[in-house]
């Protein structure tokens, strides 16, 4: 069990999200950046789908009530537990009745938590997602709060092991880590790659460089749902009028007013702006942890590209996997 | 039909540029032959005014044989095919679906709104309303919420400049040229001219809506008395 004494701004429980159900209306969600789930899901020996925490701009304490694997990763928050430093992106034990805590968000916006065995909280249409809108899945369909006791499964027994050695060796973590780029931290900060979008040449010439060039601000209007931008005004080569379709994450959407919003999982089914770009699946973890007052520049990136680079992200994780499995023999 | 990429996972099918009855049934005829059986890779589909959209995971394009440095072009033969060639198994007909509406006074403020604007008395506007026959186009906005089309012209209505800040579930509206039903307590711009009993989001359900894209609605006005026994409560 863990028990939650401060819960930070927005702590939800995450999965990898409810596909399948955008046809109804119901929006897909999860980790806003999947990779690093994953990766931290196989640090303690979970599936890719576990359940986890992920935690905005100011993160919770928790305790629990036996000893527990856990791997964080993301934006710092100032982890600690009992009082040290929390060690990030590998396994790390942590013994019943400590205090696990995390202190306000630098350097980016977000992070997850992950516990081996994985949160447990009921299936609904197929996720362990919170979907607040909706008040469905997660932990009662909200935002964690003070007092809350949430229940976790049972850790593999690879994950047994791993705190066994760890506990023989009075050690807190393993000295392996996930490498930084499997996280999905990138050469390059403040660049995303992107794609051009649908409707990219409804825009003036103008505006289609722009787009691509310019240094773009995020604003404080950021939420699970996506991110608005400011810069240059965008501007359509002609009045038209977008008849509602479906949206991806990642979509750059430009209502009337010019200034885009970049659209993150938790965004709707569909959407009524035109789409000028796309970000690539891979970079979208930059886009969540945008800070109000941060910058971001956008270059143009082919499909094919944009499959590469998801490919290879796909195989830093099977590495990681299989790197992981041999651990424990 | 026209194939565009929509990010590196999706990709969208265009059934037109119109909205109107041909495409709704060539988005529909396609969403069926799409959904009627798994195709390698696709993890959703979604249809709307105009097209159907296909989600998409790379690797497991790959996984089912797609060539890594094409993977667009092997999905979209993929699909060409199967449009080509419906399985026999297609997904079942659209229904009609009858939603009992309670009009006016507390379930419907905006009723006489309507009827000003239209310049016909509030009875004429619920019996307008309740005569016609309205295409789901698709589901979005909110979990559940249906876009209708075919509302009477008379019925067009202008948004509330100002939108509610929540509008009660069941509420339907009536919004510029659209009509539909609000699944959830949500902020809405839309005329509301009554309310139905009937849930229209069902989480615990599959599938999780009353309705789904394709079907048709009919509206039936009851009274308030029928609006507290039909209530439907989670």
């Amino acid at each position: 069990m863990m028990r939650v004494r401060q819960p930070g701004l927005l702590t939800t429980v995450q999965d990898l999200g409810r596909p399948g159900y955008q046809q109804y209306g119901v929006v897909v969600g999860g980790a806003l950046d999947g990779f690093a789930a994953r990766a931290l899901n196989l640090c303690v020996g979970n599936d890719d789908n576990a359940a986890l925490l992920e935690m905005a701009q100011t993160g919770p304490e928790l305790v629990f009530d036996r000893d527990v694997l856990l791997a964080w990763g993301g934006a710092d928050f100032a982890a600690t537990v009992s009082g040290e430093p929390l060690p990030r992106e590998r396994a790390v034990r942590v013994a019943a009745g400590e205090v696990v805590s995390f202190g306000p968000a630098r350097g980016g916006l977000r992070a997850w938590l992950a516990l081996a065995g994985g949160i447990d909280v009921p299936v609904v249409m197929g996720s362990r997602s919170t979907y607040r809108r909706a008040g469905i899945g997660g932990h009662q369909g909200r935002s964690l709060a003070a007092g809350d006791v949430l229940k976790v499964f049972p850790p593999s027994a690879w994950a047994e092991q791993v705190m066994a050695a760890l506990a023989a060796d009075k050690r807190r973590a393993t000295a392996w880590t996930v490498r930084p780029e499997v996280m999905g931290k990138p050469a390059k900060p403040g660049i995303v790659r992107a794609l051009r979008g649908p409707e990219c040449e409804w825009f003036t010439k103008e505006a289609r460089h722009a787009f691509f060039s310019a240094e773009w601000r995020a604003t404080k209007e950021a939420d699970r749902m996506g991110v608005r931008l400011q810069g240059p005004a965008l501007a359509l080569a002609a009045p038209r009028e977008m008849i509602s379709s479906s949206v991806n994450a990642g979509v750059v959407q430009v209502p009337p007013a010019g200034q885009p919003i970049v659209l993150l999982p938790s965004r709707q089914s569909v959407g009524g702006y035109p789409r000028l770009a796309a970000v690539v699946t891979a970079d979208l973890g930059r886009i969540a942890q945008l800070r109000p007052g941060d910058t971001v520049r956008f270059v143009e990136t082919t499909l094919a590209t944009a499959h590469d680079i998801y490919l290879a992200r796909e195989r830093d994780l099977q590495r990681v996997r299989m790197g992981l499995a041999r651990l424990s023999a | 039909m026209q194939i565009t990429p929509l990010g590196d996972t999706a990709l969208v099918l265009e059934a037109g540029s119109v909205i109107d009855e041909p495409t709704h049934r060539r988005v529909q005829t396609a969403w069926r032959a799409l959904a009627a059986a798994p195709l390698p890779g696709v993890s959703e589909l979604v249809p709307a005014y105009t097209t159907v959209t296909v989600f998409y995971d790379p690797w497991a394009a790959v996984q089912a044989g797609a060539p890594e440095q094409n993977i667009t072009d092997w999905l979209a033969t993929q699909l060409r095919e199967r449009l080509k060639n419906p399985p026999k198994s297609a997904k079942p007909e659209s229904k009609l679906v009858e939603i009992p509406v309670c009009y006016g006074g507390e379930f419907g403020p905006d009723l006489g709104r309507v009827a000003t604007q239209a310049k016909i008395p509030p009875e004429e506007v619920i019996r307008r309303h309740g005569k016609a026959e309205y295409p789901v186009h698709l589901i979005g906005f909110a979990p559940g919420f249906p876009y209708l089309g075919g509302l009477p012209k008379e019925l067009h209505t202008p948004r509330h400049p100002k939108p509610r800040m929540s509008v009660p579930p069941g509420s339907v509206g009536i919004g510029g040229a659209q009509t539909g039903i609000y699944p959830l307590a949500t902020p809405g711009g839309w005329n509301l001219i009554g309310r139905t009993p009937l849930r229209i989001f069902r989480p615990e359900q599959n599938p999780p809506v009353l309705l789904t894209a394709g079907d048709r609605v009919k509206f039936r006005a009851i009274t308030p008395l029928e609006f507290a026994r039909l209530e439907e409560r989670p």
